[in-house]
């Protein structure tokens, strides 16, 4: 197999905007093209156009697609309406986390299971493994297309002159196909930036011609070209979780604070039922580590791995953190012991090279967009 | 993006001027800047600290990542940049400028700082 890192459909594209690339789960992306200060205020305040073309996407079909998915993941698929999406998870036999994904149902007997670029293949076997006994299909789309996102609150607005798709019939979590600037679309309300948005899944030989579309219909109203590094600020600031910070395989969804995505109530049996109803029980009786945000009173930054510290004792770990362009002071997430979980918790700090550094306990999310 | 002609350059992308009176100003260079991404914090040496070429006398912290200053000359720091300290970003807008580092009484210099166009060269 080579190493060479793999291209998107629009590397020459980023190229020629001047990006500085990145790699990203074998995937050479755009970090960012100028400042991920003025990108991530562009999301919050106007709109950013995102390459998303690393993500992974399997294709489910066949009179036992919902089964398949019903047993494989730990969400229930069978109240997903047609043409909406749901937000899930699919864990080990013992629980553990093996990726967060979002799962669209884009026929009667077809779904779209999208999994993190970086758990991608993994997501891909597993899925197969247990699609044995299933009258399903798992076909890998990976290739099939490139995914392209419009984020911020005047993405509405920039995507309707390019669609006659119905956008305000389209909820959040929801997605419909369509024609974005002549160009057939999967045309999803979906995002991970905090903000009202769209993803656009394509046809990666039209990426291209979609992308130079939404560049002109977006740059009246101040969308610019946005990269992975501000992508990242804005789900730190949404509170929303990351693989292999927030979600892993050492964490089901109850330690992460997410038990609410698995249905133990669904119809038959899910890979991980047993372990995670232990789990759940283990949540109830004895609460583990809890995911809190933490808010710096001084300037210097916490990054995953470091200790959060209290009366000079380890009471958790920071899991994600960076500056916040938005609140303009550092921000993390981190998981802490129960006991000092609480908003407003006093005497918390986080290591930073030595230096126990003060920080706020607060809840998530640290930014929730006005509606 | 362009080095400055009258500057020298380290190779770890710090920039050192000419002295006067001794002492020269310190910087990091645009390619250092732009590489790191936007700078939110920095530590710089005290004014009296003694740095010595080559080693650690602050830190440069961005978005993504925090990133070691070295001193590209060894001697005693008169004076460090506040503004710099309470504006970072200085650092990205006008390296070579307003976003200087700090200033040092230079006591040893070593023989291997770089022109501008070896610099130039050198950062690709």
């Amino acid at each position: 197999m080579s190493n060479a890192p793999r291209l998107t459909a629009l590397d020459a594209l980023h190229r020629s905007l001047g990006a500085t690339m990145t790699d990203f789960a074998g995937w050479d992306m755009p970090l960012r093209y100028g400042s991920e200060r003025d990108e991530h205020n562009a999301v919050r305040t106007k709109a950013g156009l995102f390459d998303l073309s690393h993500m992974g996407e399997i294709t489910v079909t066949g009179p036992q697609a919902v089964d398949l998915l019903n047993y494989a993941l730990v969400g229930n698929i069978g109240t997903v309406g047609l043409g909406r999406a749901r937000y899930t998870m699919i864990c080990r036999e013992d629980g553990g986390i093996l990726d967060d994904l979002i799962v669209y149902r884009l026929g009667e007997d077809e779904y779209m299971v999208v999994a993190n670029a970086g758990n991608a293949q993994i997501v891909l076997d597993a899925v197969t493994a247990r699609a044995q006994g299933f009258d399903a299909t798992v076909r890998d789309d990976r290739d099939a297309y490139a995914l392209i996102a419009v984020q911020g609150p005047e993405s509405p607005g920039i995507l309707k002159s390019l669609t006659d798709a119905d956008l305000d019939g389209l909820k959040y979590y929801a997605g419909l196909p369509g024609t974005v600037a002549g160009v057939p679309a999967l045309i999803a309300r979906t995002g991970y930036t905090g903000e009202d948005g769209f993803e656009l899944f394509v046809e990666p030989q039209h990426a291209e011609k979609l992308w130079q579309a939404l560049t002109e219909a977006g740059a009246p109203a101040g969308l610019i070209p946005c990269g992975l590094s501000c992508r990242d600020t804005l789900r730190l600031e949404a509170g929303m979780p990351l693989y292999g910070h927030e979600l892993t395989t050492a964490l089901t969804p109850f330690d992460a604070g997410l038990g609410r995505v698995v249905k133990f109530e669904k119809d038959g049996d899910f890979v991980g039922r047993e372990a995670l109803t232990a789990a759940a029980e283990r949540a109830e009786s004895a609460p583990p580590r809890k995911l809190v945000g933490l808010i710096a009173e001084g300037r210097r930054v916490p990054r995953a791995g470091m200790s959060v510290v209290a009366d000079g004792t380890v009471i958790g770990e920071v899991t994600s953190g960076a500056p916040s362009p938005t609140l303009g002071k550092p921000i993390a997430m981190a998981y802490v012991d129960a006991a000092h979980a609480a908003p407003g918790t006093p005497g918390v700090g986080v290591d930073i090279r030595g230096t126990h550094e003060p920080y706020e306990v607060v809840a998530l999310p640290f930014y929730k967009r006005q509606k | 993006m362009s080095n400055p002609q009258q500057l020298r350059y380290s190779k770890e992308h710090e920039w050192l001027s000419a002295a006067e009176d001794g002492v020269s100003t310190v910087g990091i260079t645009e390619h250092a800047a732009n590489a790191l991404g936007d700078v939110v914090y920095v530590q710089l040496p005290e004014v009296g600290d003694t740095v010595t070429a080559g080693e650690t006398c602050g830190e440069l912290e961005s978005t993504k990542s925090v990133s070691d200053l070295y001193s590209p000359v060894s001697g005693e720091v008169t004076e460090a940049n506040e503004d710099v300290v309470g504006d970072p970003s200085l650092v990205n807008s006008a390296p070579f400028e307003g976003g200087w580092l700090f200033k040092v009484r230079v006591s040893e210099e070593p023989k291997d700082l770089l022109s501008a166009d070896e610099y130039t060269e050198f950062a690709g």
